[in-house]
């Protein structure tokens, strides 16, 4: 069993939670948010140019840059974060090219060195797993995938071909932030996607709340929250963790006392 | 590679790389769209009824065939190679843009989309893309950077009174670039009925396999133009380099042509020694932004940094792809202009033949008059000179200390 797996097996679908590295105090952020019961962490990492985000994630990215963070600060986080939690799974989240500028076989192998479980890579789509994909899975990182509103049948087995770890829906064909996904419409896709896979389906893009994330939570694996924390952090500064402790307590709470989605096994 | 080694124009693969460079680098989300778009163009390509239309268009509605010009009193200045210019700043709208939009927007409406997007820079792709918006009747939204708007505010006028909603973005530097990412944004958000019209030979396949298809125009024209006038090829294509469009247009026909031999110009604003410029080949290295693997400015840790340049649309901090793949073969060389030596070109052409270029070709005329007095006077230079600088007066009259 890996940490992934087991945040995926508990009794309760899963809370995972984003925040951008270097923006705050985010050891501390990431402490509050295991303490408020994340299942899984996801770890920003900053770029540029995040063109798949909404202004909350792009500002979050701003400051974490203005304030000077490298990537060897970013991998730093992840160590220490390791260290003080061993058994929280922790994936790091972002563009391809701050993750393949010193080449993939680095960043791989620096990402299993800090305690990274898994890589979700934005702009690397299945038809450029090349780029960074082997190397991942030769250091043991789970490459995650993203599914779409526009990932269509005869599309979806490519897209699974390859992706471990967990199958990460993005429920509303946009960016990060603000716009939501009819209920319907993410448990239609969900039943979809559990029909083609046995990787645990995690919902996220526009889930703010712990009504949303409840309800997404009846049918789905897990639950990714990123926008509404990461404002928590620009808002408030070093009382962020405090914050952040509280919204993600009532998240979890509404996600992991929903009933367990049924799996692919459990329909067959 | 190759699967002919003794051709230059087998680029892209299957796979849209051009060698290590090229590819799909976008959203899940957006993925289906450029596989639908790249099945719509191998169809396009095939039917002749399209060609057609696009002949006609560029035909009767741009303006071509351009002019093959031969600049006399230029080339007696500089007492070297004689200079010949691809008259493409004739163009409807002013400058090579246009030819890349009527190709798009005929896609886009045999896809069936119902909404345009652009980015600009100089703002010649925004007016150039909302001209055909206008043309065939289709709404348009062009993302242009908040600095941009300034520089360049006789185009977002332009724009606007044809019709199109001007977005100024603030993200960023708000440049190029930054308009790019909100362009990308916007279409994520709106696949269903939108079609991005990408202004320059980058960004995912098969983007930068179509407007180079597009923009071939130039070159094929030249090169029959040249055959006609002189009886053979030039010895050196010069083009003056962004993203690459106008460069790759004009030197894509002669790709086989082993005499010939190109200079692809960027921008090195005020020097390549500082970081105050946007020369992403000569100073910048192999990375992944807007959907393509390129060659980019960046830092250390692969974060993009902005370029400068005193033209607008050259300012961009990567370059089509296949550009990373020639100057990697070493099929073209490249080089860079300063803005002052720009500024220089810009006012050389105005008073030798009575021209007024845009800035971007300037930086193509600069390198020009430095190869020219190498070369014999029988040796012939062909330039693309790919837009007028009626847009640029402003920028060049407070560059001069000139109050209007
Ligand atoms: C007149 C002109 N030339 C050149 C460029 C640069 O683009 P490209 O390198 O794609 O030709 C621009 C871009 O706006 C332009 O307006």
């Amino acid at each position: 069993m890996t940490r992934l797996s087991n945040a995926f097996s508990k009794p309760h679908p899963a809370l995972v939670c984003f925040i951008t590295a270097g923006d705050g105090d985010t050891a501390a952020n990431l402490d509050a948010l295991v303490e408020g019961g994340a299942d899984v962490i996801e770890l920003g990492m900053p770029f540029t140019d995040p063109m798949a985000d909404g202004p909350a994630i792009q500002n979050a990215n701003l400051r974490s840059l203005g304030a000077g963070t490298t990537t060897a600060d970013v991998l730093r986080i992840a160590r220490k974060f390791r260290e003080r939690h061993p058994n929280v799974p922790l994936v790091l989240m972002g563009y391809a090219n701050p993750m393949i500028r010193h080449g993939p076989e680095w960043f791989a192998s620096a990402a299993k060195e800090a305690g990274v479980d898994g890589v979700i890579c934005v702009d690397i789509p299945p038809e450029e797993d090349d780029a960074l994909g082997p190397d991942l899975r030769a250091a043991g990182i789970a490459p995650i995938r993203l599914a779409t509103p526009t990932t269509d049948a005869k599309r979806l087995p490519q897209v699974l071909e390859g992706s471990d770890g967990f199958l990460y829906y993005v429920s509303v064909a946009g960016i990060t932030g603000k716009q939501q996904a009819a209920q319907t419409s993410i448990e239609d896709a969900v039943a979809k996607l559990k029909a083609a896979t046995d990787l645990p389906i995690a919902v996220g893009f526009g889930v703010r709340t712990p009504e949303q994330a409840g309800a997404i939570a009846k049918v789905a694996d897990g639950v990714v929250v990123g926008s509404a924390l990461v404002e928590l952090v620009g808002e408030h500064g070093s009382d962020a963790p405090e914050k952040l402790r509280k919204l993600t307590a009532s998240l979890a709470k509404a996600v992991h006392s929903a009933a367990k989605g049924p799996r692919k096994e459990d329909m067959a | 590679m190759a699967s002919n080694p003794n051709t230059y124009k087998n680029q892209p693969d299957e796979r849209g790389h051009f060698g290590d460079y090229g590819g799909r680098y976008v959203a899940e989300t957006l993925m289906p769209l450029v596989l639908d778009l790249e099945r719509e163009y191998r169809a396009a390509q095939a039917d002749p009824a399209f060609h057609a239309e696009f002949d006609d268009l560029l035909e009767h509605y741009v303006g071509r065939p351009s002019p093959l010009y031969f600049a006399e009193r230029l080339t007696e200045a500089l007492g070297g190679a004689q200079v010949w210019f691809k008259r493409d700043e004739l163009n409807h709208t002013g400058a090579h843009k246009i030819n890349n939009c009527i190709g798009q927007i005929l896609l886009a409406m045999r896809m069936g989309k119902t909404r345009i997007i652009a980015e600009t820079g100089a703002g010649q792709h925004g007016v150039a893309t909302a001209t055909v918006c206008a043309r065939f009747g289709l709404p348009c939204v062009i993302y242009m950077g908040a600095e941009d708007v300034r520089r360049q505010s006789p185009n977002v006028f332009r724009m606007k009174l044809l019709g199109a909603e001007v977005v100024p973005v603030t993200s960023g530097r708000g440049t190029l670039k930054d308009a790019m990412n909100e362009g990308l944004r916007d279409w994520v958000a709106n696949v269903h009925d939108t079609f991005y019209i990408i202004g320059t030979a980058a960004g995912p396949h098969p983007y930068p396999e179509l407007v180079r298809d597009f923009q071939s125009v130039i070159g094929k024209e030249a090169r029959a133009q040249m055959q006609d006038r002189i009886g053979r090829l030039p010895d050196l294509l010069v083009a003056a380099i962004g993203g690459g469009s106008n460069a790759l247009g004009l030197f894509h026909p002669f790709l086989d042509d082993p005499d010939v031999k190109m200079l692809g110009v960027e921008a090195a604003g005020h020097g390549l020694d500082g970081d105050e410029h946007a020369a992403s080949l000569l100073g910048g290295f192999p990375g992944v932004l807007h959907g393509n693997k390129t060659y980019l400015l960046q830092d250390e840790d692969g974060q993009i940094t902005e370029g400068h340049s005193i033209s607008a649309g050259l300012d961009y901090p990567g370059i089509g792809p296949e550009h990373a793949w020639l100057k990697d073969t070493g099929r073209v060389e490249y080089t860079a202009i300063t803005d002052e030596e720009a500024l220089e070109a810009f006012q050389l052409l105005c008073r030798t033949e009575g021209i007024i270029p845009a800035l971007e070709p300037s930086h193509a005329i600069a390198a020009v008059a430095k190869r020219a007095k190498e070369m014999p006077k029988d040796s012939v230079i062909l330039a693309n000179l790919c837009g007028r600088g009626d847009k640029d007066i402003f920028t060049v009259a407070e560059r001069l200390g000139v109050e209007m």
